[in-house]
């Protein structure tokens, strides 16, 4: 993906709630907003965090960019390459493989084309990625898709269903402080 | 049928909103905490239930909280875990999802016995949506006057905020949660000194699993000694089992701590038996980290008594024969299930969540992860099966936080309890590598 030229730059939206969160904390400890801050910058910004982006977050809690760096690296839920407009989190631990998450990684790399820990599909739609335990065991297998869960998919049906509507999905959904949602990464290319 | 005491009105509809949930005597334990009694009061209170921290460890609650330090002037936190994420568990994230007012009462109640005055709930940033809902009913408690500047004409005061994670088993350590909640990567800290004493930034903070904080209002409307008559001895009150694997209805029951196993697993009240009519072959009872057991041990203790779904039942028997009730986290496994594999995918796990502090964990989960998936996969050895056990043991007590135990624990279990199956894997490399591969000779109780 081609590195944008233009500095990215938060929304209104996203900086009111910026500034909301920022209460939560001491004046003194604007650190603690790192990774909710860092959620934010990911659904702004196509569903990942490029450089740029974490710089925007460090700049916009006083932060030096290593601080964000290490901690971006460090939890598994910031993807810092490039996604498809859909990232498929599958859950592979113990419980989800009791109830067949092999089968579905299989199934769903068969389908869109796409491998785990590869690029998107061609189409650009979907990336997959496998993820830990999603804390769902009792309705396995799971797949999350930024906030929504889509259990039980032990049937080419469910798959497909799930499928469908993300592939209907133009703009991801509104999160709370947005009117609507944001177009998805690569609807803009 | 057992008392339900978190999870009585969970399918009400509406019960989601502060409206529902205080005609059903919501916020009650809110009311007579702050009007009628000290924070010592509600502190002893809970001392006498037995409440023992529902996250998995088990340590009593109102010990935990006496242990709180209150130097004049600093201020104190209490920190809801809602970093649910040991393999079998799924209590927190339902019953936050269905009733966040039960959790938010709870922190209420809680703050107030601790003299609190911010609390945070650090919830894994997997649920943001559970974060939604959450705020939503934290935006309606403040609205009611259960939160905010002088709740309820009291001139006690509290926020309540909750912070996502990023994605990081760890984060379920506290000290690795306080380390995340200030906003640096998720490593354990050294103790002591302990969170009590010094915690988020550095002041006194208790850290509490989501059920634990779920569990006080019960206990403030009806009394510790009321709470302490359910369950046996010192396994006090209800508890919430996530059962998960192959049962015919996996799920959240809430049961009263002393049930039987065997009717847990079987009983058309609860999971309903094992899918597909097959036969049980293990059952890993308290969330990932702790020893699996082969059917005949968790039905029965080695003395061949009913094994229960208690602290102590379970533990019977040491680790030589028993397990724990860790999170509560219920996860059966049928004849068909390959034990090898399931152990490499744990230790797959928990080499994907060391945080790499410690070189016994950093090396020694890779380590196990490794020589698992060779022996899975039909190149092992079978001096690998004894290199497993050493691995185990060189990791145990010799790191900051407990996720060395928590890998070393259950393949050290699967090995003891099921060596015959691994030496297959040896003998039979080709046959055992084969997906779906069954071991021919799983001793399998009817």
């Amino acid at each position: 993906m081609e590195t944008t030229a233009v500095k990215p730059q938060f929304s209104e939206a996203a900086q009111a709630e910026i500034k909301r969160l920022l209460t939560h904390y001491p004046d003194e400890r604007r650190k603690s907003a790192l990774l909710p801050v860092l959620h934010i910058a990911q659904a702004e910004f196509g569903g990942w965090v490029s450089p740029e982006v974490q710089d925007l977050v460090a700049e916009t809690l006083g932060l030096k960019p290593i601080e964000v760096y290490e901690v971006s690296s460090f939890y598994t839920m910031f993807n810092l390459k490039p996604v498809g407009k859909h990232v498929l989190e599958i859950c592979r631990t113990g419980p989800c493989m009791l109830r067949g998450s092999d089968e579905l990684t299989a199934h769903l790399e068969r389908i869109t084309g796409a491998k785990v820990g590869g690029p998107a599909s061609e189409d650009g739609l979907f990336t997959l990625k496998e993820v830990e335990c999603l804390a769902a065991c009792g309705f396995a297998p799971i797949v999350q898709v930024r906030e929504k869960y889509y259990e039980q998919l032990d049937t080419p049906e469910a798959v497909d269903a799930m499928l469908t509507e993300l592939r209907n999905q133009v703009h991801r959904p509104a999160l709370p402080w947005e009117e609507t949602g944001l177009p998805n990464a690569l609807a803009n290319n | 049928m057992g008392r339900k005491l978190l999870t009585e009105h969970i399918n009400v509809e509406g019960i989601d909103t502060f409206e529902v949930y205080r005609k059903h005597g919501g916020y009650r334990s809110v009311e007579k905490a702050i009007k009628t009694m000290t924070p010592d009061e509600v502190v002893e209170e809970v001392k006498k239930s037995g409440l023992r921290g529902r996250g998995g460890a088990g340590f009593p609650t109102g010990m935990k909280w006496s242990f709180l330090a209150k130097p004049e002037g600093v201020p104190r936190y209490l920190v809801c875990n809602a970093d649910e994420s040991e393999p079998g568990t799924f209590k927190d994230r339902q019953l936050m999802s269905k009733l966040p007012h039960l959790l938010i009462e709870g922190m209420i109640t809680s703050s107030y016995a601790l003299g609190a005055n911010t609390s945070y709930i650090y919830i894994r940033g997997e649920l943001l949506y559970v974060l939604r809902i959450l705020e939503k009913a934290i935006a309606e408690a403040y609205a009611a006057g259960f939160l905010g500047k002088n709740i309820l004409g009291s001139g006690y005061d509290l926020d309540l905020h909750v912070h996502p994670g990023g994605g990081a088993y760890i984060c379920g350590e506290e000290t690795a949660l306080l380390e995340s909640l200030e906003g640096k990567r998720g490593n354990p800290r050294n103790k002591p000194p302990f969170p009590a004493v010094q915690g988020l930034y550095a002041r006194p903070t208790v850290v509490n699993n989501v059920e634990s904080i779920a569990a006080v209002p019960v206990i403030v409307n009806e009394g510790g000694d009321e709470y302490a008559k359910i369950g046996i001895g010192r396994s006090t009150g209800t508890k919430l089992i996530s059962a998960c694997g192959h049962l015919n209805k996996p799920g959240i029951y809430e049961i009263e701590l002393g049930l039987p196993v065997e009717e847990f697993i079987y009983s058309d009240e609860y999971c309903g038996g094992i899918w597909k009519g097959r036969n049980l072959k293990a059952v890993v009872a308290g969330g990932s980290s702790v020893p699996i057991l082969p059917t005949e041990l968790i039905l029965k203790t080695a003395a061949g008594e009913n094994r229960l779904m208690t602290y102590e039942s379970l533990s019977d028997g040491g680790f030589v024969t028993g397990t724990m009730l860790g999170s509560g986290g219920f996860i059966a496994m049928d004849e068909t299930t390959c034990i090898v594999r399931n152990t490499w995918n744990f230790s797959r796990f928990y080499h994907h969540e060391s945080c790499g502090q410690c070189s016994p964990c950093r090396e020694g989960t890779g380590w196990l992860e490794k020589v698992l998936h060779r022996l899975e996969h039909g190149h092992g050895h079978m001096e690998d099966i004894d290199l497993l056990v050493s691995v185990a043991k060189q990791i145990e007590g010799n790191t900051i936080c407990p996720l060395g135990e928590a890998a070393a624990w259950p393949v050290a279990a699967a090995v003891r309890h099921f060596r015959d199956e691994f030496e297959w894997h040896v003998t039979h490399a080709k046959q055992a590598a084969q997906p779906g591969a069954v071991y021919p000779g799983a001793a399998v109780l009817a």
